[in-house]
């Protein structure tokens, strides 16, 4: 009897909560860490990278405008649905990074556990980096965080799976939408997380995910006006080092254009096993401070 | 309506000694600059006040240098509780010589003296005040308790001192040392902390001063031993300095430009209101990043707010900047005299009604009374553009919502003021308004514990409070 044939699966983008295809047409090979065809992934054009700020700036309002402990829920629902789908992500770690099932496993366990530390986080952040001013004078006076809008994040490239979810989670949480470049090379756990974000309840446009390459896409982010800030850490990891360094200031240059907040990439990909430190949200916050007069 | 005469009540300018000319300090000690002098005027008068230094690049690497062993020798070693007794003490020296400082300000810059006396100069030292009491407590503060190193610091001509005081206060408080450049059309007050500096017994090269134009600016935010960039002034200043930056390790913190909404809703307390804009515009000649430059008055009620601010307006007492009762001083240079005529001929070619106080102008110096547009929309360049003087552009609303997406039509967020007796209002309001400060029925008020900064094009990091350490800490990203 002749072997059952698989149904291959076509790899698309995720923007605005849908899966659309790239509007360039072109897609690229992605190879796991053996070199073996694994498929083909839609690769990201200028046009794509357009459409999904468009996307999170749509979902801005009503995301930033949720409730703290409702932020906090939808956070932890994804660690619930990617907790769900262990199997899954454990391959497509395996395929991306080489690793053993075991150690695989490990990675998967610890990007459910960094979610589920951002979901905590979403009403905690304010009483730990706001609070009450004591002005010298008859003055109610609050200061508050709050996001600042639209955030580019270039992922990182070897980290496909932790090192995404540390750098996307701290972005949303905080009540930004993202757009996120995944790693080139290791698109495979980001395109299955854009399936765990479509299924849990983020809503669409919150999360953009675009697979593809930052080299290219990075700087139509960097210079587009209604993109609030970049997360230029994908930069690491592109080859040779110093084009990333290259790249780092190009983008950081046009980013100046209307002066998004810049998190600069380190200088190597971090050990993202390690705690995050707040700078990983607070970056992406505006301090408000709102004062009153008192009297009668 | 009639109002009573004032007779002229001048404050003496004998309290304050200005010297023929003045040097750079450099680790410590005044000292010749290498650049083209140059003079910096009375703009109430044209009268030269003095003929100050320009520090070229030599000279800025000189500063720099001092800087840098100051900081690793002396300054970031020292006991947080011994860095507090000298900012102690720079504040202690400042509220005694409040009173020259006030006048000097007043004579550098323009300012009416009820300003430099009763709001710059008890800022400032409040703001030494606090971040003295920063200095040994820095564990607490979140960013941990390692500086930074060297910062090149850069200020505006609209509030010398102060924002001297936002830049220094901070970054010594947290073991940083500084070399910083004021204005060139405002060096006096600088170099007056210099020798304040000197009286304290600051060790050598903690506070450098170095005076000079924007090449100065430039040779200093591009040095490459400078860890850190801090400056106010222009959003294009800014975003050149942005550029700069780039691809270092330098960390940046940028106070520029706004273009605030001052929202008035027909339920606000009129009276107050009406007071609130003319603080919102007119204070400081409209020299103000945070100024309420355009009001958003709501429909019903805009045709009384502005006969009451016109009635409020005549009232104001422009001229003398050293007499008290002044309550509009002269503008800042020439050359922002220029700018904001123009941008007032280009409100009027636009379609806008323009509306000027009517007061004599004093004949020498740079004066433009207190204005303001009607008709005004979005559109128009005096709605979008920062003009940076006395001028109100005045624009209507039917709702809330259409007053928080007018507000938010711009790329600037520094500031915003909201006019209601309704709490639920301003809250609501206030949490939708993109400014990094809010002003509920009242505007600008300023208090070394309360951060202030920008969103968006109005820059990055926040300068007081707390939240004012982020920037001169290693820990800090906010």
């Amino acid at each position: 009897m002749a072997a059952r044939i698989d149904v291959r699966k076509t790899y698309k983008l995720y923007v605005g909560g849908a899966f659309p295809r790239s509007e360039s047409g072109y897609s690229y090979p992605v190879e796991d860490a053996k070199g073996t065809f694994v498929a083909n992934a839609a690769l990201a054009s200028r046009k794509d990278a357009r459409d999904a700020v468009v996307a999170a700036r749509k979902a801005f309002g009503g995301w930033s405008g949720r409730t703290a402990y409702n932020r906090a829920q939808v956070l932890y629902r994804v660690a619930e649905v990617l907790e769900d789908r262990r199997p899954q992500f454990v391959v497509a770690v395996q395929q991306s990074e080489g690793l053993s099932a075991s150690r695989a496993g490990a990675v998967v366990d610890a990007a459910v556990d960094r979610l589920v530390w951002y979901a905590g986080w979403a009403d905690k952040l304010t009483q730990v980096v706001g609070g009450a001013n004591p002005v010298a004078g008859p003055f109610f006076n609050l200061s508050t965080p709050e996001p600042t809008g639209v955030v580019a994040v270039l992922a990182p490239q070897e980290s496909s799976l932790l090192g995404l979810v540390s750098v996307l989670a701290p972005v949303v949480v905080t009540g930004n939408s993202a757009v996120v470049v995944s790693s080139f090379r290791r698109p495979l756990p980001a395109v299955n997380l854009a399936e765990v974000l479509a299924t849990s309840d983020v809503p669409g446009g919150v999360v953009n995910l675009l697979t593809g390459d930052a080299a290219t896409i990075g700087p139509w982010l960097a210079a587009h006006m209604d993109v609030n800030a970049i997360d230029l850490g994908g930069v690491r990891g592109l080859e040779p080092a110093e084009a990333g360094d290259a790249l780092a200031t190009d983008l950081e240059v046009a980013a100046a254009d209307n002066l998004k907040r810049v998190r600069r990439a380190p200088a190597a990909e971090p050990d993202f096993t390690a705690t995050p430190g707040l700078d990983t949200m607070t970056d992406f916050v505006e301090i408000k401070t709102v004062w009153h007069p008192m009297g009668v | 309506m009639s109002v009573f005469e004032y007779a002229p009540a001048p404050e003496s300018r004998a309290v304050v000694d200005v010297k023929p000319s003045y040097g750079l300090f450099i680790g410590g000690e005044f000292v010749d600059g290498h650049g083209t002098p140059f003079k910096t005027v009375n703009p109430a008068t044209e009268e030269v006040l003095s003929e100050v230094a320009e520090a070229d690049a030599a000279d800025v690497e000189a500063a720099v240098k001092a800087a840098r062993r100051a900081h690793d020798r002396t300054w970031s070693r020292m006991p947080g509780a011994e860095r507090a007794k000298y900012l102690y003490r720079i504040a202690r020296i400042i509220q005694e010589r409040s009173r020259e400082l006030a006048v000097l300000e007043s004579l550098d810059n323009g300012k009416p003296i009820r300003e430099a006396r009763d709001v710059d100069v008890p800022i400032v030292a409040a703001h030494f005040f606090y971040y003295a009491g920063w200095a040994d407590k820095l564990e607490w503060s979140g960013y941990g308790t390692t500086p930074i190193g060297v910062a090149g610091q850069v200020i505006p001509w609209n509030f010398p001192l102060l924002m001297l005081a936002w830049k220094v206060a901070p970054a010594l408080a947290c073991g940083n040392t500084v070399v910083l450049k004021p204005a060139e059309t405002t060096p006096l007050t600088a170099l007056l902390f210099a020798e304040i500096c000197q009286q304290a017994d600051l060790p050598a090269g903690v506070v450098n001063i170095v005076t000079g134009a924007g090449a100065t600016g430039q040779a200093l935010v591009a040095h490459p031993d400078v860890d850190k960039v801090a400056f106010t002034g222009s959003t294009e200043v800014g975003k050149a300095i942005a550029r700069t930056v780039a691809g270092t390790s330098k960390k940046v913190t940028l106070e520029l430009g706004g273009k605030a909404a001052n929202i008035v809703f027909d339920d606000a307390p009129l009276d107050e209101a009406v007071e609130g804009i003319v603080d919102g515009i007119f204070f400081n000649q409209g020299h103000v990043c945070c100024a309420g430059s355009r009001l958003l008055v709501q429909e019903s009620v805009a045709e009384e707010v502005l006969a009451r601010l016109k009635r409020r307006m005549a009232t104001l007492r422009v001229g003398d900047p050293l007499d008290k009762n002044t309550d509009v001083g002269a503008i800042n240079s020439a050359e922002q005299l220029a700018r904001i005529r123009e941008l007032s001929a280009i409100g009027e070619q636009e379609g806008a009604g323009r509306w000027s106080a009517p007061c004599e102008l004093p004949d020498r110096g740079f004066w433009f009374p207190p204005t303001l547009f009607t008709g005004v929309s979005q559109a128009h360049r005096i709605a979008r553009e920062e003009i940076f003087g006395p001028v109100l552009s005045v624009l209507t609303f039917r709702t809330p919502s259409e007053a928080v997406e007018k507000a938010n039509n711009t790329p600037y967020g520094l500031s915003a003021g909201v006019w209601t007796e309704k709490g639920s209002r301003i809250l609501h309001v206030a949490s939708q308004l993109k400014a990094g400060v809010v002003w509920a029925n009242t505007f600008n008020k300023f208090d070394p514990t309360s951060p202030f900064g920008g969103y968006k094009e109005s820059g990055q990091g926040r300068e007081g409070g707390r939240h004012g350490l982020a920037a001169y800490l290693k820990g800090g990203d906010l």
